[in-house]
């Protein structure tokens, strides 16, 4: 069969998607590492590298008007092309909340460490690994995938109001871990907003796939 | 509007009650719509060869209904059963049923001059006759007998070109032929003689494919200022037309109907494979 003409775009759109996903993909690992490793360096890096991102976001956010005033998608190619204008914002959110991880970062480093029980390494974990999924999802088109993501952001909602809770009760007990406290709040809160973000991403893998609205709904 | 006869004036004509569409079955659709014609397993022939197959749907009223299609799937052959603009080609046959509002335009006692009247047609490429403007939209009035002073026929003719957003470029040469106008004037012109005759259906066989975009344009937000008071069927190549102006779309393939449904699923998420395949343009 002919390749038709939006095909190129199609793929070109996809790739750059892609490549903007890898890039919050990896922000999300540097930004825990710059904070759990007390590595100001790397968190420099985050906050530097965030500038590729908001510059793929521009790009795709061009690619997908151009798509759709010369190439006038229908069916599974405009719904293509109307998720990944949407998904875009939503990756973009994603890397911004990995550059005030970062801040905290260069924050904290400054500081004594302090001592909690809550593993903060398994929820960035969560986090970063339905971020691939959801990109896994979105490349194969898989809205079962996409849904199965989802699920996961009750993890992550599990992990927040647990080391919420602990943070609340290591600064009620030590008021010299205040200030620490509210940075290492802001942090996991962060952490809880890039899965919300995933969980859009996600939903607009089903529309895409399938031209379901599932968002503000009970599934 | 008054829905007329479609037997001649001496033959008693039941009145039939309004029905329901049956387009409101299709999801989405609003239940308020009523049908004005109802095509049912209708298949048609030239020879032997059989270009339409089994087609069921029907055309609401106050609606635009789009067929579309890649060539010879039978979509502008399917118009043309609608007012029977097909009697006139030797070796057809048809079998099924049409109706306008529940009368079968088939029977035998239907007067076809008096179903052309209340169908109304335009066509792909305009064809004003050799007269002048006035007496292009005038025409199915006089020879109809529809109006009974000069005043009378005037005022229908500018009603006609108003309706048909003609009549401010026109107004100061009515006696001047139709050929100086534009292909999109002419375009309209054609849609306002067609109007002249206060049809209740229009059916439009690519009225925009041999205007340029403004034309087009305009043709485009007069078909759909019309369809508040006629049913319209067109049938386009533009997918994009049938985007725009539709609000229910048929997708023909091979003389068979693929899918029927709201224009805004058509074009979004189409029920049937063939028809994403299509407007996708993975064929066709």
């Amino acid at each position: 069969m002919q390749k038709r003409l939006i095909e190129e775009d199609l793929h070109r759109l996809r790739d750059k998607l892609l490549l903007m996903g890898g890039a919050a993909e990896k922000a999300i690992m540097l930004s825990m590492r710059a904070l759990l490793e007390r590595d100001s360096e790397l968190a420099e890096r985050v906050i530097r590298e965030d500038d590729i991102v908001d510059q793929i976001e521009l790009e795709i956010d061009q690619m997908c008007v151009d798509i759709l005033v010369l190439k006038q998608p229908a069916a599974s190619d405009l719904r293509f092309v109307v998720s990944a204008a949407r998904v875009a914002p939503s990756v973009e959110r994603i890397a911004d909340h990995t550059v005030n991880i970062a801040k905290h970062a260069l924050s904290l480093n400054n500081e004594p460490s302090i001592e909690f029980a809550f593993d903060l390494q398994k929820m960035a974990h969560v986090v970063q690994k339905m971020l691939i999924d959801g990109l896994d999802a979105f490349t194969a088109g898989d809205p079962e995938k996409a849904q199965a993501t989802i699920q996961n952001d009750d993890e992550v909602d599990a992990y927040y109001d647990q080391c919420y809770a602990e943070l609340i009760e290591m600064m009620t007990r030590d008021s010299s871990t205040v200030a620490r406290g509210v940075q290492w709040l802001g942090v996991i809160k962060h952490l809880e907003r890039m899965a919300d973000y995933v969980t859009n991403i996600c939903e607009q893998i089903v529309y895409m796939a399938r031209g379901q609205v599932i968002k503000h709904s009970v599934w | 509007m008054q829905s007329g006869s479609l037997v001649s004036p001496n033959a008693s004509t039941p009145s039939v009650p309004e029905r329901k569409s049956a387009a409101a079955e299709i999801r989405g659709q609003d239940p308020a719509v009523i049908a004005k014609m109802s095509i049912a397993n209708l298949s048609f022939y030239y020879g032997k060869t059989r270009a339409l197959k089994d087609i069921s749907l029907t055309i609401p009223n106050h609606q635009v209904t789009a067929f579309i299609g890649p060539s010879g799937c039978g979509k502008s052959t399917l118009l043309r059963t609608l007012n029977r603009m097909n009697d006139i080609i030797p070796n057809v046959r048809l079998e099924g049923r049409v109706e306008l509002d529940g009368q079968d335009i088939y029977a035998p006692r239907t007067d076809v001059v008096s179903l052309r009247r209340r169908i109304g047609m335009v066509f792909q490429k305009s064809n004003p006759f050799p007269r002048s403007i006035f007496d292009n939209v005038a025409y199915g009035l006089k020879i109809n007998n529809l109006t009974h002073s000069k005043a009378e026929l005037e005022s229908r003719v500018e009603a006609s070109l108003r309706a048909a957003a003609l009549w401010e470029e026109v107004k100061d040469r009515l006696k001047e032929s139709a050929y100086g106008l534009s292909g999109g004037q002419q375009q309209r012109l054609c849609i306002a003689r067609a109007l002249a005759v206060a049809p209740e259906v229009i059916l439009m066989d690519e009225p925009c494919s041999a205007l340029d975009p403004i034309a087009t344009q305009k043709i485009e937000e007069l078909i759909v200022e019309l369809k508040e008071q006629y049913a319209i069927v067109i049938v386009t190549h533009n997918m994009q037309q049938a985007a725009r102006i539709s609000d229910l779309t048929a997708f023909f393939w091979l003389g068979e109907l693929v899918e029927f449904n709201q224009t805004e699923k058509i074009f979004t998420r189409p029920d049937q494979p063939m028809t994403e395949d299509y407007v996708t343009g993975r064929f066709g």
